[in-house]
């Protein structure tokens, strides 16, 4: 199997305010959000990032996403360097995020076609792929709708389409599920799957533990910062659930830090 | 394949010309600027003008005949007053305009006074209200009258008699260096509040809004997407500049009804309007990138237009300075100064003196100086402090 992403011992601290040393009884000025991490994710695999909150799940994919600089280590994405040619690997992923917000004044129809012109993509395969995606997702009704007037659910729907305009081999989302209902969130779950089958490389950040063991081919455990454990799941699991495995981890490694 | 910088440039227009109330907004400025300044025009009109078919109420004690010749050349009636008092006390309840107080024997007394005999001259008394726009402007003309009168009875010699035909500028120069002074003041505050209304809006609105990372992680470079943003900025600040220009070209000679004959705007040729083109043209993309850059380092929309304060005060600053500068300067060098020489370019083309030089440098020099914004603002969209800073 192609290796599509390589992460080789990516690290990003954050600077620590005055009042947030004072706050936690510090004298560290740094905070080590991302901490020497690597792994692999290989051609048509979905990898799963798990971790608590804070552990740098998100501060990782916005590395690999190029959005911010590792002060060290490297992650190839398709061979791309995240830190040397941040422009190629931004033309070879699709980001998903909560953060990344749509403007609320166009339509769907709109920006997908702004966002099809920002990645170069030909008008007559924007056109098709727009029809599919836009009739997959039920977003074709309301393609002349302004972003402000969609429902929560309608404008993730969206923010996914317009994220993947361009067709890309890597997809990375950070809690694809989250704030979306039941019905909803399957949509997505489904579409992961049927990517996954068509051969794209998925990274997904999430803390919930049966979307990895429905999802997921890979999965990678990050604590405090650090990869703790990174295998297939069913070595991961160890013949435990996979919450109970987690528990146990994060007891060992917590327990181990103290 | 497309232009990105063109792309970008397209989107932010069709955000601002999709919200009407923007649109409004921007188009308001020059209407409402017309309407106010034109109303200033005539409301000072009215203040300080009496009707021309206006017909006084004056009376006189003593009228000499040489007055009532006057009077009645100048067309002014005059009646006999009964009592000194009860005529004062209706020029003060306004109901009389003028009472014109003469002492005994007035036309044999100045006939026999001699100037240089140092007795003091025969006086002649007018009382008038002054709160009364008419009292007073009767009042100019009866004391002009008998100032005229007298002066011609001393008459040794004249100063421009007649009056007519002695000031050599052209009505075209006179409403020139009018405009040259108001204009670039005018000017700097209509460009930057074009700028100031829509640049935080769209940098510091789309940070606070999240939807500038969307378009980050997209392989299109941080040039193109600053450069896309100031052109678009640009074109609508132009806009809104063009609409407050307009409204106040057409209702400054309004405003100036009765101070100046002959004041219009149409006294500029095409080329001059050319050339202030391309320096309104050059001073947008100064302003537009200043404020941006400001705008990026803002949170908010709010914080950026808190920032974006001082750009207004230099901007009114060097306005100001063209108002007493007496036309363009000169010097070349005076060129090379960001906003000054666009205020000196300004009041060169409105006084006729521009120097073709001198606008070539500050359009080359603005043009350089966006250059450099848009850098500054490619290499700020590139740090994650600035676009993620919370």
């Amino acid at each position: 199997m192609r290796e599509l992403l390589q992460v080789q011992g990516l690290t990003k601290t954050f600077r620590l305010s005055a009042k947030q040393q004072k706050l936690e009884k510090t004298r560290e000025k740094v905070r080590v959000a991302v901490d020497h991490l690597s792994f692999t994710a290989y051609e048509g695999e979905i990898f799963g990032l798990l971790g608590p909150n804070g552990a740098g799940k998100t501060t990782t994919l916005r590395l690999l996403s190029t959005l911010i600089r590792p002060d060290s280590g490297d992650a190839l994405v398709d061979g791309a360097s995240v830190v040397r040619e941040p422009d190629r690997v931004r033309g070879g992923i699709g980001f998903l995020t909560s953060e990344l917000k749509l403007e609320d004044c166009f339509t769907p129809n709109y920006l997908f076609d702004f966002f099809a012109d920002l990645h170069k993509v030909e008008p007559s395969v924007r056109d098709r792929r727009k029809q599919a995606l836009f009739a997959r997702f039920g977003v074709d009704r309301f393609a002349e709708v302004k972003v402000a007037n969609l429902s929560t659910g309608m404008k993730q729907k969206v923010s996914l389409v317009v994220s993947i305009v361009h067709d890309p081999d890597i997809i990375i989302f950070d809690e694809p599920t989250n704030g979306l209902d039941v019905l909803t969130a399957k949509v997505v779950t489904d579409f992961l799957e049927e990517l996954r089958n068509q051969g794209k490389t998925i990274i997904v950040s999430t803390h919930i533990f049966s979307l990895i063991e429905k999802l997921c081919d890979r999965v990678g455990i990050i604590i405090n910062g650090r990869m703790i454990v990174c295998d297939t799941l069913d070595r991961v699991k160890d013949g435990m659930s996979l919450e109970d495995r987690f528990f146990e981890i994060y007891r060992e490694t917590v327990g181990e830090a103290e | 394949m497309r232009n990105s910088i063109f792309t970008i440039m397209k989107k932010e227009l069709a955000r601002f010309f999709g919200d009407r109330r923007m649109v409004v907004s921007i188009l308001l400025p020059g209407i409402l600027i017309y309407v106010m300044y034109s109303f200033m025009g005539s409301a000072m009109g009215d203040a300080f003008g009496v009707d021309e078919d206006y017909i006084p109420s004056i009376q006189a004690v003593r009228l000499p005949e040489s007055a009532s010749m006057l009077m009645d050349a100048a067309e002014l009636p005059v009646g006999e007053a009964a009592a000194v008092e009860e005529a004062k006390a209706a020029v003060t309840a306004q109901e009389l305009d003028l009472l014109l107080v003469f002492p005994e024997g007035f036309d044999q007394a100045v006939a026999g006074y001699e100037a240089g005999s140092g007795l003091p001259a025969p006086n002649v008394e007018i009382y008038y209200n002054s709160a009364s726009t008419n009292s007073a402007f009767v009042y100019q003309s009866v004391a002009g009258l008998l100032d005229a009168y007298e002066a011609q009875m001393v008459n040794k010699f004249d100063v421009n008699a007649g009056g007519e035909g002695y000031d050599l500028a052209t009505a075209e120069d006179a409403a020139g260096s009018f405009f040259a002074m108001m204009m670039p003041m005018l000017l700097m505050v209509f460009l930057y509040s074009g700028c100031a209304a829509v640049a935080p809006e769209s940098i510091a609105g789309e940070k606070e809004r999240g939807t500038i990372a969307t378009m980050l992680i997209t392989p299109i470079r941080r040039g193109d997407i600053a450069l896309g943003k100031i052109l678009a900025l640009a074109v609508i600040s132009m806009i809104s500049a063009a609409s407050s220009t307009v409204g106040t070209v057409l209702a400054l000679p309004k405003m100036m009804d009765g101070v100046t004959d002959e004041m219009s705007a149409s006294i500029y040729s095409v080329q001059d309007y050319l050339l202030l083109a391309a320096v309104i043209l050059s001073t947008v993309l100064v302003l537009v990138t200043l404020i941006s850059i400001l705008s990026a380092f803002a949170k908010t929309i709010k914080e950026a237009q808190t920032y974006a304060m001082p750009v207004m005060l230099l901007a009114m600053g060097m306005g100001i300075t063209g108002m007493f500068g007496g036309g363009a300067s000169q010097d070349l060098a005076a060129y090379c100064i960001p906003l000054y020489n666009s205020v000196q370019c300004m009041a060169g083309v409105f006084s006729f003196s521009v120097l073709p030089a001198g606008v070539g440098i500050t359009v080359g020099v603005n043009g350089l100086v966006t250059l450099l914004g848009v850098f500054v603002l490619a290499k700020m969209f590139n740090s994650e402090k600035i676009i993620f800073a919370r």
